[in-house]
């Protein structure tokens, strides 16, 4: 008994303290009892926007709770908790090509009535952002979510070894060029080739860091990078969803073929199934030359004092035969239709689209969209990688953003993981078998699908 | 008698508002009732939770294989496809290398399994200095979550740091990056069986030690008499009074490794390409990634057809095992 009654007292100790702790941290928004729930990536700008937040929570009095997920499962989890109309989430910064299937299954709220209510203008963001994060369908003014992290691929180098005497001579005595970060898929492999097994510091360093996972969506926002710049297309401009000589075009062969060679010519052992964060540890390690990653994390990066400040270049997506492009990341942020706070939630956007909001949140390692922001005469200076943002954010393109997304990237993720990395079959036959997988999906959709 | 009839039946009359009177008519209730309400009364809260968590999913399953329900297009209308996703899966060419894939994973960890299993069960069979320490070390795997052994072998792999290349390195001479085990289409089908039998032969091992400890001494004790040697004792008495329990363990591990998936999930996600994309793989990328309802609920189906047939089959084999 005696043992019982202090549990008890205990118990009731606990209580009391809990509730003494739980008054003094969440006293106003307590008072008022309004909550939001914002769902995201767990990644170096979700800390940044919980930074941010505590501004809207001090304005307007709304507590901000924030569920944020690691990329490998982010789709698989909001997808899900949208498929189910959960209420999980009040505010949603979902993936761009996520915004198809939302708009026509009515997952979010549509923006419009409430755009032209506070006077907020599309206008006023970068055009890349509205079409890949805000409209369906794209190109028509309908509007879904306000762009909120734009992002893009891009490169990172280790400028101190660029810069070394000993390698500049050795690189020019090979290729006949200064070793500069490079403008061509051609002079990257070229430069990947020269650091491939190099030793430096004592210690054996690898050429380049590329996407090569299997799982969710790495290997394809990789290859895309190469592929655009090699010829390859979605769809004919002309004829939408006729993929057939367009995605299998012998010149987007030749890009997949390229990606592959980079794959084997100059990446570390062991990177078969590699992403974002495989990356930036092979680069952090002082393991790799150069490293294909999303500029969301270049924030970061500058900042580390082993790799970052002065040792850190950044440079934009090289050039192709065919053209010069990047693939696009990032993405809106939206209303989740079935959340019970649309009215809190669209107080939040409202906040979130103020210039001064948008200009703290480039300051603290989020990526505006707003014109007014990007477009800043000292805007390039503000960071160190903020040219190279600002131009790729001009040469973006983007994965199909259709209903179907999901089953068309995993179709691509298939064919491209099992030529690159497994090995089978050849260029033209892993985008001909993605054609016949495209093809199937689209006319499961219901669209019809032009042979020729 | 009295101290329990105290905790049980409290003093009434002290409790304001609870009367005897009340009690005695919930005992009436009680008496009226026959044993076999009563014993349906326990069932029932059982039988509800089966069919609410089982069975009515499990209809609903069988509804929606023969619709084109895809979860991403849930705006298309929902139509009635008869047995198209069935035919549809049954022709398609990645389905059955799937299970291809995946019938070479169990044959080959299960076997395995068995061999290893088996020779552990026999040295933990004898007594020896440490054999309490020596049991449980050789248990750990088994207890641990199938997530932690696949990040845990993940990092063990990894070709320039993880222990496991530079081991090899060290018999070999092979440069320990030179290879990758989850990386390589030529190892990493042999990877993933390394480490399930890694985890589950344990599992054998205490099977098959239940079945060792189950043989009469005196049986072995007989054939001393008879001057029979140690590899005919083991091939005329220990190794068929075992088989029984033997077979039960491929059964065992058979069905879970048909239906496997976290543990390869996380050591190679299917890759390199499809190379370890086993059928469980398929089946969650097309429910819960491609959101293709209708076309996965009937894969589901085949699959569980499949599992259910083939251990149907192997039961019936394992009691005519037994009965000789």
């Amino acid at each position: 008994m005696r043992r019982l009654g202090w549990l008890r007292s205990t118990a009731a100790s606990v209580v009391v303290a809990a509730a003494a702790l739980g008054g003094l941290g969440g006293g106003q928004a307590a008072a008022q009892g309004k909550q939001l729930t914002l769902c995201w990536a767990a990644w170096d700008p979700a800390n940044a926007l919980v930074e941010l937040g505590k501004d809207f929570t001090k304005q307007s009095g709304i507590e901000m709770k924030y569920e944020f997920v690691p990329w490998t499962s982010y789709a698989d989890r909001f997808l899900n908790e949208l498929n189910s109309h959960g209420k999980l989430c009040d505010l949603i910064i979902g993936d761009s090509q996520w915004i198809g299937g939302a708009a026509e299954n009515k997952w979010y709220v549509k923006l419009n009535d409430f755009f032209d209510k506070e006077k907020i203008s599309m206008d006023d963001f970068v055009s890349a952002t509205v079409v890949g994060y805000s409209q369906w369908p794209k190109n028509t003014p309908n509007y879904w979510a306000l762009p909120a992290m734009a992002d893009a691929v891009g490169w990172t180098y280790r400028k101190d070894w660029f810069a070394r005497p000993e390698i500049q001579s050795a690189f020019k005595a090979k290729y006949g060029r200064d070793l500069a970060p490079p403008k061509t898929y051609d002079e990257l492999k070229q430069i990947g080739e020269f650091f491939q097994g190099r030793e430096i510091d004592g210690k054996k360093v690898y050429g380049a860091y590329i996407f090569t996972e299997r799982g969710s969506e790495g290997i394809t926002m990789g290859v895309t990078n190469v592929l655009y710049n090699y010829g390859f297309a979605y769809d004919n401009p002309k004829k939408p969803y006729q993929m057939q000589g367009i995605v299998n075009s012998a010149d987007a062969a030749k890009g997949l073929e390229f990606y592959k060679e980079l794959y084997k010519c100059c990446t570390a052992p062991g990177m078969t199934n590699a992403y974002m964060q495989e990356g930036l540890d092979a680069f952090k390690s002082g393991q790799v030359a150069m490293q294909m990653n999303w500029f969301a994390f270049f924030p970061g990066l500058y900042k580390d004092p082993n790799v970052g400040g002065d040792k850190i270049g950044f440079f934009v997506n090289p050039a192709g035969p065919k053209g010069h492009f990047t693939q696009l990341g990032g993405q809106g942020i939206s209303v989740v239709a079935t959340s019970d706070h649309k009215d809190d939630a669209l107080a939040y956007i409202k906040w979130f689209a103020q210039p001064a909001v948008q200009q703290k949140w480039w300051q603290i390692g989020g990526y505006s969209a707003l014109k007014a922001v990007v477009d800043a005469p000292d805007f390039p200076k503000s960071a160190a990688f903020a040219p190279q943002f600002l131009e790729s954010m001009g040469i973006v393109k983007d994965f199909w953003a259709e209903p179907s997304y999901a089953q068309l990237l995993l179709d691509m993720q298939k064919r491209v993981h099992d030529y690159v990395v497994a090995d089978k079959g050849t260029a033209q036959q892993a985008l001909d078998l993605l054609v016949k997988d495209w093809t199937k999906v689209f006319k499961e959709q219901g669209k019809e699908v032009a042979s020729q | 008698m009295d101290t329990m009839t105290t905790i049980l039946q409290p003093d009434h009359a002290t409790i304001p508002g609870v009367s005897k009177p009340a009690k005695s008519r919930a005992a009436r209730r009680v008496h009226g009732l026959s044993d076999r309400t009563i014993a349906w009364l326990f069932v029932a809260p059982t039988i509800a939770l089966l069919l609410a968590i089982n069975i009515f999913p499990l209809i609903w399953m069988i509804r929606l294989s023969f619709t084109n329900l895809n979860l991403s297009m849930s705006y298309l209308p929902l139509r009635f496809v008869g047995l198209d996703n069935f035919s549809d899966i049954l022709n398609d060419e990645d389905v059955w290398l799937r299970l291809q894939t995946t019938a070479q994973f169990v044959i080959s960890s299960v076997a395995l399994q068995v061999v290893v299993g088996f020779g552990l069960a026999l040295l933990i069979n004898r007594q020896f200095r440490g054999h309490s320490f020596w049991t449980t070390i050789i248990l750990l795997p088994m207890m641990l979550s199938p997530a932690v052994v696949g990040n845990f072998w993940t990092l063990l792999l990894q070709p320039q740091i993880g222990p496991f290349n530079h081991l090899i390195s060290l018999f070999t001479g092979v440069p320990p990056s030179s290879f990758s085990m989850t990386g390589q289409v030529s190892l990493a089908p042999w990877t993933i069986v390394l480490v399930d039998t890694w985890m589950w032969a344990p599992y054998v091992m205490l099977i098959c030690l239940a079945g060792l400890r189950s043989i009469p001494d005196y049986i072995y004790e007989a054939a001393e008499v008879d001057r029979a040697s140690a590899w005919r004792q083991f091939w005329s008495i220990t190794l068929p009074m075992t088989v029984p329990f033997l077979m039960l363990a491929v059964l065992f591990r058979a069905i879970e490794n048909f239906k496997m998936f976290d543990m390869v999930n996380l050591l190679t996600s299917g890759g390199p390409g499809s190379t370890t994309e086993l059928v469980s793989i398929s089946l969650k990328r097309a429910a819960f990634e491609k959101w293709r309802t209708g076309y996965s609920s009937a894969l589901a189906i085949i699959l569980f057809v499949t599992v259910f047939g083939a251990a149907n089959i192997y039961v019936k084999t394992l009691n005519k095992v037994k009965q000789r």
